[in-house]
């Protein structure tokens, strides 16, 4: 019906350290200007899946295109250009911790677009706003700001440069529910005003209803389930009911010694 | 026969290990070479990050003086007292200025610069990087179109190699100078006698045998504080190992370049 390729398309992708095999033969297709969640357990994969989209991590085997280029094909060049297309929110932020706030929000701005600093401040200081940050935030250094706002500063450095992919690694980890409820808003509100795709992950159910237009569960290195948000309260099964009702017994066995 | 079978089991432990230990080596040295290599192309390939090549310059350069130029009077100093109560057993007080400024420019004045310069520049820059590194900041760089090797170890590895053959040229003359202080004030020479003998033997080649070290040993520093910050894993403890790693390394790599590079200029 739609002849315009997906914006993410992953066909079988794998992906071993030494003998843990982590992601194995991944297939999920993202479509333009859709948000998709992926959900799962701790430690199932889900930061090295975005690694390898965004070619920090070489996945093993498997295929990966962006609007129907084959990213393992790219030259160094070409890869740092198709950068300028994505955003990523980090978990822990990843702000640069020596420059002040504001340069960390025009820091895309600035290297890869080679925009002016004057300029670019203006627009930070506009995308700081943007996530409800005021101007006197933008000479602070990272350091000096608390956790909700790091993250904060962080989706305004994603959303920057205005890119057609944002990445959201665990958006509302760490965070109070009342923070995380505002991460997801803002998500919502950037993701929209952009029009842009995301792809996120998370194991905070109430953010992954809040910003999905569609939810995938990964585990054992495999896409197990995907659907609607409002089908993942009707499927049976038995592993993503387990993962939405929280319960330590069932087809999932965490790895606990007892 | 049950003796001999567990013999050969020891035996095959022990070439096991030293073949692993082997194979590490030579995997550490491939991958060494290969961001050795990724690092020297990213050094002479737009874009360039002149204000961050600047900073560095600037830390190595300018912040090490302190600490070198105290290194170098001391030295210059120890090195007039020192020739000059051994020569005066056979009588060649006379050398003692031709002994400091050679033994300065030759050999202390790069090789004391390396090592204090290594224990203050190759921790640091293995500290930072490292944090970058397991706080995913070197990966948000990628994110941000901008690559790491070029934001963060091309300009360290200009910078180190540019500043180093400066700051010991500066060392050389205060090590110099020390020598001069000790030998006019407490050995008694005349202060022009001392300048002209300081002079009278001295070679092009000695100071720039000095410079060629300073500049290798920039090198070293730069690159052994970068590749194991780039390469830490884990954590708090894992940056702390990188950063003894980056100093010890590049202490013995600077050894190890001294003889190789004195051997160039002055093997007969």
């Amino acid at each position: 019906m739609n002849s315009k390729p997906p914006k993410i398309r992953m066909r079988g992708v794998c992906k071993a350290f030494g003998p843990k095999v982590v992601l194995d033969g991944i297939d999920l297709d993202v479509a333009d200007g859709e948000s998709v969640v992926i959900i799962g357990g701790s430690g199932t994969g889900k930061s090295v899946l975005l690694k390898c989209i965004l070619g920090i991590i070489q996945p093993d085997s498997g295929l990966i295109e962006i609007d129907g280029v084959d990213v393992s094909e790219l030259s160094s060049a070409e890869r740092d250009e198709l950068m300028g297309k994505f955003g990523m929110l980090f978990q822990g932020g990843a702000l640069f911790d020596s420059l002040p706030v504001w340069e960390n929000v025009a820091f895309g701005l600035i290297q890869a677009r080679g925009m002016d600093r004057d300029a670019a401040r203006t627009i930070a200081l506009n995308k700081l706003a943007a996530v409800g940050l005021g101007p006197e935030v933008g000479a602070l250094v990272p350091a000096e700001l608390s956790g909700g706002m790091q993250k904060r500063v962080a989706l305004a450095r994603a959303i920057a440069t205005e890119p057609e992919i944002i990445f959201f690694d665990e958006p509302t980890t760490g965070l109070d529910p009342i923070m995380g409820d505002v991460i997801n808003d803002l998500i919502v509100k950037c993701v929209r005003e952009l029009g842009a795709t995301t792809l996120s992950i998370t194991h905070d159910l109430a953010s992954a209803r809040k910003i999905a237009h569609r939810i995938a569960m990964l585990h054992g290195g495999k896409i197990i389930w995907q659907g609607s948000v409002a089908e993942i309260d009707q499927t049976d099964n038995p592993y993503v009911d387990q993962f939405i009702h929280g319960r330590a017994e069932g087809p999932i066995q965490m790895q606990v010694s007892r | 026969m049950t003796v001999s079978s567990r013999e050969d089991g020891v035996i095959i432990r022990v070439l096991a290990g030293v073949g692993r230990i082997f194979l590490n080596f030579l995997a550490t040295v491939g991958k060494l070479s290969m961001f050795t290599g990724r690092a020297l192309m990213h050094c002479v390939t737009p874009p360039f990050y002149f204000r961050l090549v600047l900073r560095q310059m600037v830390d190595i350069g300018y912040y090490s003086l302190p600490v070198v130029g105290m290194t170098a009077i001391f030295t210059g100093m120890v090195l007039a007292l020192q020739s000059y109560s051994g020569f005066s057993r056979f009588s060649a007080e006379g050398a003692v200025a031709t002994v400091v400024v050679l033994s300065m420019t030759r050999e202390l004045g790069p090789v004391l610069a390396g090592l204090m310069v290594a224990g203050r520049i190759g921790a640091s820059m293995a500290a930072e990087i490292g944090t970058m590194r397991v706080t995913d900041q070197v990966d948000a760089l990628t994110t941000l179109s901008t690559n790491p090797f070029k934001y963060l170890v091309a300009p360290r590895l200009i910078a180190g190699l540019t500043m180093m053959p400066l700051l010991v040229l500066v060392a050389d003359i205060i090590g110099v100078f020390g020598g001069f202080l000790i030998g006019v004030n407490k050995l008694g020479f005349n202060p022009a006698n001392y300048l002209t003998q300081t002079f009278e033997f001295l070679e092009v080649k000695d100071v720039v045998s000095g410079l060629t070290k300073a500049a290798a040993f920039g090198f070293v520093i730069s690159l052994m504080g970068c590749y194991h910050g780039y390469n830490s894993r884990g954590g708090a403890q894992g940056v702390g190992t990188a950063t003894i790693n980056a100093v010890v390394s590049s202490l013995i790599l600077i050894l190890i370049f001294n003889y190789i590079i004195t051997e160039m200029f002055f093997a007969r």
